[in-house]
């Protein structure tokens, strides 16, 4: 029989307070009925000898000092899993979103996860192809990999992380593939859109959603990555199945983080975000990865909006500091009206290493890779150059450069939404482009690819 | 005494009653789990102590297990090759107990209790040791003599010492105190890790850590014994940097501590390291490395320790008389860790919530480096070099432990994040980094590679100089307008840039630049601007000068082969005849 309390001493924000209590353990989940008989969730924030400090999910609208019960229940938060999650839709909480009946646990697991041994882990080396140029050719992405879109207002990175979502697959194989998708705090608009492009796709039978709307309380959006993830971890790591997790926004999810830090009174770090914020970042993040001797991987997609387009506020940063690199979209490109707006320069792939070149993708991949990156980049400082002096002021080579940087924004990075490029096709592409630059300039390639490759056909 | 109990948890923050005698940072093992801990802070009866461990399940009235014994590692052979949590445990151990995923208080120690060693004594009977002394030999792995002295704190007389197969705990040999105390010598030693490990004196630095990295030795070099640290924003490549540091640096033993970094850049090593070869000995590099891998999913409060952890091990050979290098990436992640705990310990905080003591606390750790006389008669010579990441937020110099670290090393590696989006790596920026080492090491560098290789240097870092200033003013009046002859700088500049301080981690030759080959690839470099500059005086059109074919060898000189050097006198020779 569980002990029910009825000693509630304060409510602050999520924060509750209860007196007098015994036996009590950290993390343990707490259900509190409220006087007008709803109940609702919370998780032990902090227990000293004879008090809880109990942290509410959904809110404490309409709780009351006098005549709320609160039961400790004495486990962790857990989520139901079996294969049963695939094709359904859930809110933060992990409650059925889409009036379908509870799940039948095959097991249940705790939310918040282990670790994954370092020693356990597999480097990951499997290239996705997106058929998104800027993507495959200049920041691939591979199997296991977490790798960031680093949005802002208005940008369209709902759209691009669709078309990863419709597009992903390994070259070659035919594996069993799922998609676990994890809202915070988006509008209803934004969760629409992805629920209509997965049911248009059929994708919707082998995906998972989990979703906290804007107007849905907002503590529970500190569950919900938790959630996506533990299920994400379940199907590739029980199921044998190859999981891409689409996050979407962790700039919410980073707020009401922030919301409780500020309940509970902690000392801020910066801009008024816990100091503990990387760690709690990592430990979502770092649950992506693949394991030796085990089929299935996760592959991590978090998308996040920029305050301000300012790569440097707490939450883009100790992002990047945490995952595999990123992908920046460009407000610049987007005006242009270049669709995906990937701002190619300070994007970044940490794994593509291992992930291409010769039986992976093509051998010239890596070299011409940082070629264009090289060339991408003297044709930007060219322009701000013709901008301060006037075009006639560059010097011939500057001027191809100039060409070449507009030829790549036009050619290369502008793609159709519905467009699957192959790799190959993308990598002929970027030749292309190389061709119009001299051939003495092209040192980041080797001598073996350019005679191969230079010339063409 | 009472049995000490629980009664608050928050995080990875217990405090228990009932403890009193307990001593500042005694291991503690917390509730019937039997978490990790360690106390921080004392209060009357009252311990603060900072869990290792996940705490959730934990709650008021569960036991504290006293240990009376500080924060110890275990020392001895077996620590080469391993790969170890923030607190000495051995992730693959834990992995065969635990599975793929790291559940709690699982107790392994730190070297493997069975395993057999052959000693082979070098002291005899009789002799009189002090202590740091060498009493004998095993041969952990093919680069690594693994030499077993005389724990701190011991002097006498052996009475006894044997040859043949031990295991750690065994005694191999006796040795009689002053006060006819008979001690017994084993091939382990445990020892607290927040205390640096003593040695007999320390010296300057005189001998320059060569890293196959061209911007590194060339330009901003770092001693043997010397401290370096490598700030930049995410993404500017210091991981690879460092990487690249573990795996060609020129010292015995490496030391790499994964702080708070990411899991997959620890796999990354796990993997590599066992099918790398140095290139000195052509051995796999793990048979020189130890791993301390405390991913930032990992607890908190371990990270804190974990660069504890790798001081300790790097000391420990340092005083076997090895050059030892350790590499810590990050230290922000261990000043984060600290921030959290000093947070939660309700400590007022300095700046940005750094706790007071942040500057402290990390030059404690960069002091621990050094080239030292080591304990013991033989006065053998150990060196610890220590080189740290700094990830400050968004790239900001002014961040605290930017500016804390700047104050203790002598070296400084400015990574540029525009550099590195116009993928020149490593994109350490020339015009902000800087060593305090280069008149230590000009001898040496006389010496052993070259009477003008200083030279050659400052007249780079003039050329990069120059450049610097000149495109500024281009910038402003177009480069048509500059003279033939400072175009000339700015293309032997940008040659210098890009054909010899851009260098490719991933390109097989590329990676590793001997100092040889590097004062050659200098010397070509600067011998075109000369002998250009020359030419152009006697009336030659720079635009012919500038499109040479010679130069396109120039910029190839990058891939010449270690054992091919030779090569050089070509290119040289080449060079110039190209002018006639």
């Amino acid at each position: 029989m569980l002990k029910e309390y009825t000693t509630v001493s304060s409510v602050s924000g999520p924060l509750v307070v209860v007196e007098k209590t015994q036996n009590i353990k950290y993390a343990e989940l707490v259900e509190v009925e409220f006087s007008d008989g709803g109940l609702r969730r919370g998780k032990v924030l902090e227990i000293s000898e004879d008090k809880a400090l109990v942290q509410m999910f959904e809110g404490t609208l309409g709780l009351d000092v006098q005549g709320s019960r609160v039961r400790f229940l004495g486990r962790t938060q857990e989520l139901a899993v079996s294969p049963d999650l695939l094709g359904r839709t859930f809110d933060g909480a992990g409650r059925p979103r889409d009036n379908g009946p509870e799940i039948i646990a095959k097991k249940r697991l705790d939310i918040n996860g282990s670790p994954i041994n370092p020693s356990s882990r597999d480097y990951p080396s499997e290239f996705i192809q997106t058929g998104i140029s800027t993507i495959d050719r200049m920041n691939p992405l591979v199997r296991g990999q977490k790798l960031p879109i680093f949005s802002a207002a208005g940008l369209p990175h709902s759209r691009i992380a669709a078309q990863i979502a419709r597009q992903a697959r390994v070259l070659g194989k035919e594996e069993s593939f799922a998609v676990v998708f994890g809202a915070m705090g988006i509008t209803f608009e934004e969760s629409d859109f992805f629920m209509t492009d997965f049911r248009n796709t059929g994708a919707i039978e082998r995906s998972a959603l989990f979703i906290n709307l804007a107007n849905d309380p907002a503590i529970e959006r500190i569950s919900t990555p938790r959630l996506a993830l533990t299920c994400a971890e379940y199907l590739a790591f029980d199921l044998d199945m190859h999981v891409l997790v689409i996050l979407i926004d962790m700039t919410f999810y980073c707020e009401s983080l922030r919301e409780i830090s500020a309940a509970r009174k902690e000392i801020p770090g910066r801009r008024g975000y816990p100091g503990y914020l990387y760690t709690d970042l990592a430990m979502l993040y770092e649950r992506a990865g693949r394991i030796k001797k085990k089929k299935g991987s996760i592959t991590l997609l978090p998308v996040l909006t920029m305050p301000e387009d300012d790569k440097t506020h707490p939450i883009p940063d100790l992002t990047g500091y945490i995952t595999e690199g990123q992908i920046i979209l460009s407000r610049e490109l987007h005006r242009k009206g270049i669709y995906p707006p990937v701002d190619v320069l300070p994007s970044l792939s940490r794994l593509k290493d291992k992930g291409i070149g010769a039986g992976k993708t093509r051998q010239d991949h890596a070299d011409v890779l940082n070629q264009l990156f090289a060339c991408y980049a003297r044709g930007k400082e060219a322009r701000e150059l013709a901008i301060i002096l006037g075009e006639a002021a560059l010097s011939d080579l500057d001027k191809l450069y100039l060409k070449f940087s507009d030829n790549f924004e036009d050619k290369f990075v502008r793609q159709s939404e519905s467009e699957d490029r192959s790799i190959i096709q993308t990598l002929e592409i970027g030749w292309e482009l190389l061709r119009s630059i001299p051939r003495p300039e092209l040192k980041r390639i080797r001598e073996e690819y350019l005679n191969e490759y230079y010339s063409g056909k | 005494m009472k049995q000490p109990k629980i009664i608050k948890v928050s995080g990875p923050l217990v405090v228990a009653s009932g403890c009193r005698g307990a001593k500042m940072y005694d291991m503690v093992r917390v509730s019937e789990k039997k978490l990790i801990g360690e106390i921080i802070e004392l209060k009357e009866d009252l311990a603060f102590i900072q869990v290792y461990e996940e705490t959730s399940g934990v709650g008021p009235g569960e036991p504290v297990y006293l240990n009376n014994e500080p924060l110890s590692i275990e020392l001895g052979p077996g620590l080469i090759s391993s790969i170890y949590d923030g607190i000495q445990r051995p992730l693959n151990v834990i992995r065969n107990m635990s599975g793929d995923f790291i559940s709690r208080g699982v107790d392994v120690p730190g070297l493997d209790y069975n395993r057999k060693w052959h000693f082979i004594p070098r002291a005899k009977t009789g002799q009189k040791v002090i202590s740091g002394d060498i009493l004998g030999t095993i041969k952990e792995t093919v680069l690594i003599e693994h030499k077993i002295m005389v724990p701190a704190d011991v002097t006498g007389e052996i009475i006894e010492i044997k040859e043949g197969d031990f295991t750690i705990k065994e005694s191999v040999a006796k040795i009689k105190t002053a006060d006819t105390e008979i001690k017994e010598v084993t091939l382990s030693q445990r020892w607290p890790v927040r205390k640096a490990r003593p040695i007999k004196e320390k010296f300057a630095p005189h001998e320059p850590l060569t890293t196959g990295q061209r911007v590194i030795d060339t330009l901003f070099p770092v001693a043997k014994g010397g401290t370096a640290c490598i700030p930049g924003p995410f993404g500017s490549g210091k991981t690879v940097v460092l990487h690249e540091f573990a795996k060609w640096a020129d010292a015995e033993v490496i030391v790499y501590v994964a702080c708070g970094e990411r899991g997959n850049e620890c796999a990354d090593l796990l993997l590599s390291f066992p099918e790398l070869k140095d290139p000195r000995s052509g051995r796999p590099l793990l048979e020189r490395t130890v791993i301390v891998a405390n991913t930032s999913n990992m607890p908190v409060a371990a990270r804190e320790a974990s660069i504890y952890t790798g001081i300790t091990i790097a000391e420990y050979f340092r005083d076997m008389g090895y050059s030892v290098a350790l590499m810590a990436d990050s230290t922000s992640r261990w000043a984060e860790a600290l921030r959290e705990m000093s947070g939660r310990l309700e400590e007022m905080p300095g700046e940005e919530g750094y706790p007071a003591y942040l500057s402290s606390r990390l030059a404690e750790f960069y002091e621990r480096a050094g080239r030292v006389m080591c304990l013991g008669s033989d006065s053998r010579e150990g060196a610890l070099s220590v080189m740290g990441a700094v990830s400050p937020p968004g790239g900001d110099l002014s961040d605290p432990v930017v500016q804390a670290t700047l104050r203790v090393v002598k070296v400084f590696w400015g990574l540029d994040d525009k550099l590195a989006n116009a993928r020149h790596f490593p994109a350490i920026n020339w015009l902000l980094s800087y060593s305090l080492y280069h008149e230590n090491l000009e001898d040496f560098l006389k010496n052993k590679i070259s009477e003008d290789f200083i030279v050659l240097r400052k007249e780079a870092m003039r050329l990069l100089e120059e450049e610097a200033s000149l495109l500024e003013i281009a910038r402003l009046i177009g480069i048509e307008s500059l003279t033939f002859a400072d175009r000339l700088i700015l293309e032997a500049a940008k040659s210098i840039r890009e054909d010899f301080l851009h260098q490719n981690a991933f390109h097989e030759i590329d990676t590793y630049t001997s100092l040889e080959k590097q004062y050659r690839m200098l010397k070509v470099i600067l011998e075109f601007y000369r002998i250009s500059k020359e030419k152009l005086k006697e009336g030659m059109d720079f635009d012919k000068i500038v499109k040479l074919p010679i130069r396109e060898k120039i910029s190839r000189l990058k891939y010449i082969e270690e054992n091919k050097l030779q090569e050089f006198d070509k290119v040289q020779k080449e060079l110039e005849d190209s002018y006639a």
